[in-house]
């Protein structure tokens, strides 16, 4: 354990220098003149112009060669300092943390319900076999494939809009989170629910699950002594992946509830050459993509030790 | 293994729980809250960089104001006067005003707050000023290089602000916005969420609703769903195509208001197939806008032929329409005229080269790509292939300066300085052109008419001299204007006193009240 934590937190000093180093890289190398993009994100559509983005090059000592302003950031990096919104001029770590926490507890919140949908339904599935499992899997498949961005809207129309229990967008209150959280885990359920399918059905199957029927023990001893961990292993993991990818990557669902997230703020700030604070979130979700496979890796092993003695 | 399950569901309901009642208001509930529900982010206190947000929102004022006609009425200046020379402008401030924290307002923290604003990107930092002086506690003095007749304008938009000395930092930057409008910042969650809160110690009209909140809605379609459910009170910034159901609610009542914005064609004028007046008026004439006001922004009767809309009387000729009706000549034939031939697929070639044309637009309005993609059809109809490329709005003043831009359709506000010889100066000034302007067209007459404005007090040669520039932009087509705005406006009934300021100054929350069900 003590060797996997050590490995891991090389990973993390290698991760957080090769993630900030290949934003600056590639941002530094997209077509068109940063003074430009920053001042069109600073000042608006309406009054950005060359002056603006003059003053925007001199104030942000933009000349400077990309060398010397890596360095700079490297320095920086060093001392934990990830500098200021080259837009707003506030702080990295106030805005990343403003918006990773939205995105967190979207992201959780989404993972929780969308567990406590997928666990059920697929060890159902598994269970009973056919037909049931035909038409749950059918049913997911059919979810799978509606973009995300209806889904969120067929939930407005029937919770916003028909039946008035929560408010279409917006945060800052727990009635604010069900919409979109529900819309992420009702996307999620749909493909982790196969992910406890298969894995249930794998281990029912398995000849040490037939073997503790046959000594005697009832469905539900077989199931509590020899069936949960085994299932649960590849659950986990799975769960622990589309974590970080639903951080990342809930864009739209942040973008149609109008909730501050990391994946929405992201985009704006490639949009606005904002480069430290692309650095800082990249940093940030770099950090976190490590933690969590650290945490994953840790709850196998605690579910599964076989792990320890093969590693 | 059950109760050890159910802790860490139960754990994690209880963290999710935590989480999201840290970031709720105690406050603001729906009874007492106007809520507002709009496209635009906003990322800083600054005036200079978001203060429009912080005037709609009545947070912030300027030393005079506008009024519907875009004429300059009294504010925190109660009167001011002008030399015989143009060149001094005295303001004399009103009595009595507090800042948001407390502090009276004076001339100093005025002479403090534009001075910084002076220092900072805004019209105020061009214009002649010599100094700004405090006379006395309640009069400060403007001294001028030149007379500068949009002194006034320039004063009354958001970047000139009045903000307390206590709420800048040591380098001018804005710490807390402390102004004096009818309303003060309650909470401040950029780029999505603001709640302001009425402001007992106003000057003047004081506020009935206790909370105000703006929500940027990025998406129209969330937009109008919070408008049908109720949740937001005042929804701008509509699609036209949700109009007809959500005048079907009785609880809705909609607005459609013109504004001094209008969707227009920046044409690069030194471009070979472009120099000549006739290709422009070509490249005008081929343009279908009834088509684009009625199919696409479905607001008929929107079509633009010229910069200014209507209510922008001194910029805009009556006369242009019957001209235009009266106008025969087809684009083949001007195209034809300057040497174009149709080649075998029907497109237009000259001395071997092919008319083709890159134009660039931006997504910050979506309708823009629309209407992009529409006049790449409508010119492709008389032979000229063009490919629209969607960018940062920031292209078009880089591609103006670095020679690079060919067409470009953008959607410009001439009532951003509410006199529009602000951005005329800008757009078509001394060197024949500006950012968002004409480009490589130079009209020496043009340019000494909007100079000569700068210093004309007299309201008939002013709209002379206007109506002449106007005509002038009209004749030779270095823009191609294509419609006018309408802002279309949601208002939940449960609101009363709405009305809509058309150069979106202000969304007049202190004159609205809720309705007693």
């Amino acid at each position: 354990m003590k060797a996997m934590l050590l490995k891991r937190a090389l990973q993390l000093v290698t991760v957080v220098w090769g993630v900030g180093t290949l934003t600056f890289i590639l941002m530094r190398s997209l077509p068109g003149d940063m003074a430009y993009r920053i001042a069109a994100s600073r000042y608006g559509q309406d009054n950005v112009n060359s002056e603006a983005a003059a003053l925007v090059r001199e104030e942000l000592s933009l000349d400077q060669g990309a060398f010397a302003a890596y360095w700079h950031w490297l320095l920086d990096l060093l001392q934990l300092n990830l500098g200021h919104s080259l837009v707003s001029g506030a702080p990295v770590t106030e805005i990343v943390n403003h918006m990773l926490g939205h995105s967190l507890l979207l992201a959780l919140a989404g993972l929780l319900v969308s567990i406590l949908i997928a666990v059920p339904v697929g060890l159902l599935c598994a269970w009973r076999g056919n037909p049931l499992d035909s038409v749950f899997m059918g049913l997911s498949s059919l979810i799978r494939a509606i973009p995300v961005f209806v889904l969120g809207v067929v939930f407005i129309l029937l919770f916003a809009l028909h039946w008035n229990w929560f408010p279409v967008a917006g945060f800052g209150t727990p009635a604010h989170l069900v919409l979109p959280a529900l819309t992420l885990a009702l996307s999620l359920a749909a493909v982790s629910n196969r992910v406890v399918r298969d894995s249930a059905k794998h281990t029912f199957q398995a000849a040490f699950y037939q073997f503790s029927k046959v000594k005697g023990l009832s469905a539900w001893q077989t199931f509590r002594r020899h069936g949960a961990r085994n299932i649960a292993v590849p659950v986990v993991a799975f769960f622990g992946i589309q974590l970080v990818s639903m951080i990342e990557g809930i864009v739209m669902i942040e973008s149609l509830f109008s909730w501050p997230g990391i994946g929405h703020g992201l985009a704006h700030a490639i949009f606005a050459r904002d480069i430290p604070v692309i650095q800082g979130a990249a940093l940030v979700m770099g950090i976190l993509f490590v933690a969590l496979n650290t945490l994953v890796d840790m709850l196998c092993l605690w579910i599964d030790p076989r792990g320890v003695r093969q590693s | 293994m059950i109760s050890c399950g159910l802790k860490r569901v139960l754990s994690c309901v209880l963290v999710v729980g935590a989480l999201s009642s840290g970031g709720a208001i105690a406050q603001p509930t729906q009874s007492n809250t106007l809520s507002i529900s709009a496209a635009f982010e906003f990322t800083s206190l600054d005036p200079s960089k978001n203060g429009f947000i912080y005037s709609r929102m009545q947070v912030l004022e300027t030393l005079l104001d506008v009024d519907e006609k875009g004429l300059l009425i009294p504010a925190l200046a109660e009167r001011w006067e002008i030399s015989e020379d143009a060149k001094t402008w005295s303001f004399h401030l009103r009595e009595g005003v507090r800042f948001h924290d407390g502090a009276l307002m004076d001339a100093e923290a005025v002479v403090n707050s534009l001075s910084i604003a002076q220092a900072k990107h805004g019209a105020l930092r061009n214009a002649p000023i010599e100094s700004i002086q405090a006379v006395d506690k309640n009069t400060l003095v403007i001294r001028l290089s030149r007379p500068y007749t949009l002194l006034g304008a320039v004063l009354a938009n958001y970047a000139n602000g009045i903000v307390s000395p206590e709420g800048y930092g040591q380098d001018g930057e804005v710490l807390a916005l402390s102004a004096t409008g009818p309303y003060q910042l309650h909470q401040f969650a950029p780029p999505h969420k603001l709640v302001v809160e009425k402001f007992d110690d106003y000057w003047g009209k004081k506020a009935t609703i206790p909370y105000a909140s703006y929500l940027t809605g990025h998406r129209v379609e969330s937009r109008v769903l919070q408008a049908r459910s109720g949740q937001a009170d005042i929804v701008f910034g509509l699609d036209p195509a949700s109009i007809p159901s959500l005048k079907r609610l009785p609880n809705l009542a909609l607005y459609s208001n013109a504004i001094p914005r209008t969707i227009v064609l920046k044409v690069n004028s030194g471009h070979p197939f472009l120099n000549d007046v006739s290709a422009r008026q070509a490249l005008s004439m081929a343009i279908n806008r009834q088509g684009i006001a009625n199919g696409i922004l479905r607001t008929p009767g929107s079509e633009a032929e010229q910069l200014m809309p209507a209510f922008l009387s001194n910029w805009h000729l009556n006369r242009l329409d019957n001209d235009n009706q009266a106008q025969t000549i087809k684009p083949d034939a001007l195209l034809a005229s300057l040497g174009w031939k149709k080649n075998a697929q029907g497109m237009l070639e000259r001395d071997g080269q092919a008319f083709e044309l890159t134009l660039i637009t931006y997504a910050d309005r979506p309708e823009l790509t629309t209407v992009a993609t529409a006049i790449q059809a409508q010119w492709q109809a008389i032979g000229i292939s063009t490919k629209v490329q969607v960018t940062n709005s920031s292209a078009i003043p880089m591609g103006h300066q670095d020679g690079s831009l060919e067409v470009a359709l953008m959607a410009r506000n001439y009532g951003f300085i509410a006199d529009p010889l602000g951005v005329m100066l800008s757009d078509f000034g001394a060197n024949g052109g500006g950012d968002w302007g004409a480009m490589n067209w130079n009209n020496a007459e043009l340019s000494q008419l909007l100079s000569s404005l700068e210093h004309t007090a007299d309201p008939k040669q002013y709209r002379d001299i206007a109506q002449r520039s106007a005509q002038l932009i009209y004749n030779e087509r270095p823009m191609i204007p294509v419609t006018f705005y309408v802002q279309q406006t949601s208002v939940n009934k449960r609101v009363a006193g709405f009305r809509y300021d058309p150069f979106e100054r202000s969304f007049f929350l202190n004159e609205m009240e809720f309705v007693k069900p």
